[in-house]
């Protein structure tokens, strides 16, 4: 933990107290935090000396990464790693090799009992954690020596919070989410393919405010940006309720934003903040874009079957099965029936 | 697995299964029975009494019709319901469409939702007739109750997932899925089968009482 205070740093990037009030107003009622709470929330992150975080990367993209620091620059979200230490980052270190191993090894000794530990990517089980390694050591190892020492854990992204792509049948890697491994320290899971910037410093401005974790619903995530679904949000509900859908990708429906439903959305049963927050600095999101909702941040989205079949559709119900069925069905009907008249021919001699 | 994935694909693919098997079971078991030989003199050719036992029972027989006209009336409201509900609803559509290929126009949500409360009422209150009355209650068994069990349950899961009151929507879309799969399989073996049994039972008997020269 540095001894410079997040206030003294916004200080000397040039950020006003306007903006970060602002910040923390936008901040505190995307939580649906009390009215009080923007400047409790200003104060406790202005007095806040930046914690120590670790981020550790497994098997995963870089996506949540890129999304996370690629927000429209210069904004206080990409600055929210200002407001932190982040001590250990693989694709944002300069250092390389040894020496960045040395200042994770440096961080757990300093810090130990008060780091946050982020984690984006999944984390591979099989072949004794060989499928994926950093400097000489298996994910699942560098998690359980990481984890020990830390305050809390947020998995970042589907893969770390459950499993994600890599997951995905047949699971090749054996991979698992976070929550699978840490069950001795709090994990707060900020899924999404990739996650959206802003529930990410929620989350971190909740945890430098209050101390503690956001209120979490049963899949781990934090309730003020997973508390209702897509469908309930989205902007094209209306046309939902008024039987209005696109039949197709490039028709007069689609053209004139109707709902996407009959296309497969996954918005009913999708939780998330997109459609609230958006992304791009809340220009966009890929309903509004012209895509259904592929169910990005529920644990195993990959294999809840098809993308492009509507919900309220069967999965896996073959035809040559109930073929066979039918098949069956009438052997064993034409079965019985034989059998009743031979019973008939054998006492009355079939008059 | 979660309990949706569970439920749009292996329960719904079982249920489907169990219902196509016992569904030909049962008709074919039924239909290729050897009939009583009847040795009477035939009073008028029978073969007009099979469609006229369709629509004979249409509706009460005069004698009757103060006593059983509620019933009736409770019988098609529910019956109609359930045919707007299951094959006029959009989700319902798509789901015959994905099936078979066929679809047709929906009828809208706010209508679908009114015959859907209707069909509740009407169902709600044949049962308690049945439990009022000593002679219906007394001839009642499992088949009854079950019956109407897995008939009503589809419904009200159905209504409570449109209006997402009581759970989350997928844990409610899901249920009402799994309650549709109970029907599935439930209806070869129990009362449903009347559904494809009614044509066949009021053409057998139209054809009796036509041979015998009596009213359907």
């Amino acid at each position: 933990m540095t001894e410079e205070t997040l206030g003294e740093c916004l200080s000397r990037h040039g950020i006003s107290r306007r903006s970060f009030l602002k910040f923390c107003t936008v901040t505190a009622s995307l939580m649906a935090l009390p009215p009080g709470a923007a400047a409790q929330m200003a104060e406790a992150l202005a007095r806040q000396r930046r914690p120590s975080v670790i981020w550790l990367s497994f098997q995963e993209c870089t996506g949540c990464t890129e999304s996370l620091t690629r927000s429209y620059a210069p904004s206080l979200e990409s600055l929210i790693f200002d407001f932190i230490s982040l001590d250990y980052h693989h694709t944002l270190s300069a250092a390389a090799g040894h020496q960045v191993e040395a200042a994770l090894d440096k961080a757990i000794a300093d810090n130990h009992g008060n780091y946050l530990v982020i984690v984006d990517g999944s984390i591979p089980l099989g072949a004794k954690g060989a499928y994926s390694t950093v400097a000489g050591v298996s994910n699942v190892e560098s998690l359980k020596r990481v984890a020990e020492g830390a305050a809390a854990v947020i998995a970042v992204g589907t893969c770390a919070a459950y499993g994600g792509l890599p997951m995905a049948q047949p699971n090749p890697t054996g991979a698992v989410g976070v929550s699978e491994l840490v069950k001795d320290k709090p994990v707060v899971n900020v899924p999404g393919c990739p996650p959206i910037p802003e529930v990410m410093t929620g989350v971190l401005a909740h945890f430098l405010t209050f101390g503690s974790l956001p209120e979490l619903d049963v899949h781990g995530r934090p309730l003020a940006f997973f508390g209702d679904s897509i469908h309930n949000r989205c902007y094209r509900r209306p046309f939902y309720d008024q039987g209005k859908f696109a039949k197709r990708f490039d028709d007069a429906g689609a053209r004139a934003g109707w709902c996407l439903y009959e296309l497969g959305c996954k918005g009913p049963t999708t939780y998330n903040a997109c459609a609230t927050v958006k992304w791009n600095q809340g220009l966009t999101f890929p309903i509004q874009s012209g895509h259904g909702c592929i169910g990005c941040s529920e644990p195993n989205f990959w294999d809840k079957g098809s993308f492009y079949k509507p919900l309220s559709t069967a999965e896996s119900i073959a035809g040559g099965g109930m073929i066979a069925a039918t098949t069956v069905g009438v052997a064993l009907g034409a079965g019985a029936a034989w059998i009743s008249r031979k019973r008939q021919d054998d006492i009355v001699g079939g008059k | 697995m979660d309990l949706l994935t569970f439920a749009r694909g292996p329960a719904l693919q079982a249920a489907f299964t169990i219902f196509l098997i016992g569904t030909f079971w049962r008709l074919l078991g039924v239909l290729l029975l050897r009939r009583k030989l009847d040795h009477s003199e035939p009073r008028q050719p029978a073969l007009a009494g099979a469609f006229k036992g369709q629509i004979a029972h249409l509706w009460p027989y005069q004698p009757f019709a103060s006593r059983v006209m509620a019933s009736y009336l409770l019988g098609y409201a529910f019956h109609i319901g359930l045919v707007v509900v299951i094959f006029f609803y959009l989700p319902h559509i798509l789901f015959i469409q994905d099936l078979f290929g066929v679809s047709w126009p929906a009828l809208p949500h706010a209508v679908v939702n009114a015959v859907g409360g209707i069909t509740l009422m009407a169902l709600v209150a044949l049962l308690v007739k049945r439990l009022m009355n000593p002679v219906t209650r007394l001839i009642s068994n499992f088949d009854d109750y079950f019956t109407w069990f897995v008939t009503v349950t589809p419904l009200v899961t159905g209504m409570l997932a449109v209006a997402q009151v009581g759970a989350r929507y997928e844990t409610l879309l899901a249920l009402h899925l799994l309650s549709v799969a109970l029907l599935l399989i439930w209806f070869p073996f129990g009362k449903l089968m009347h559904a494809f049994f009614f044509v066949a039972a009021r053409a057998t008997t139209g054809m009796i009482f036509e041979r015998r020269g009596t009213h359907s």
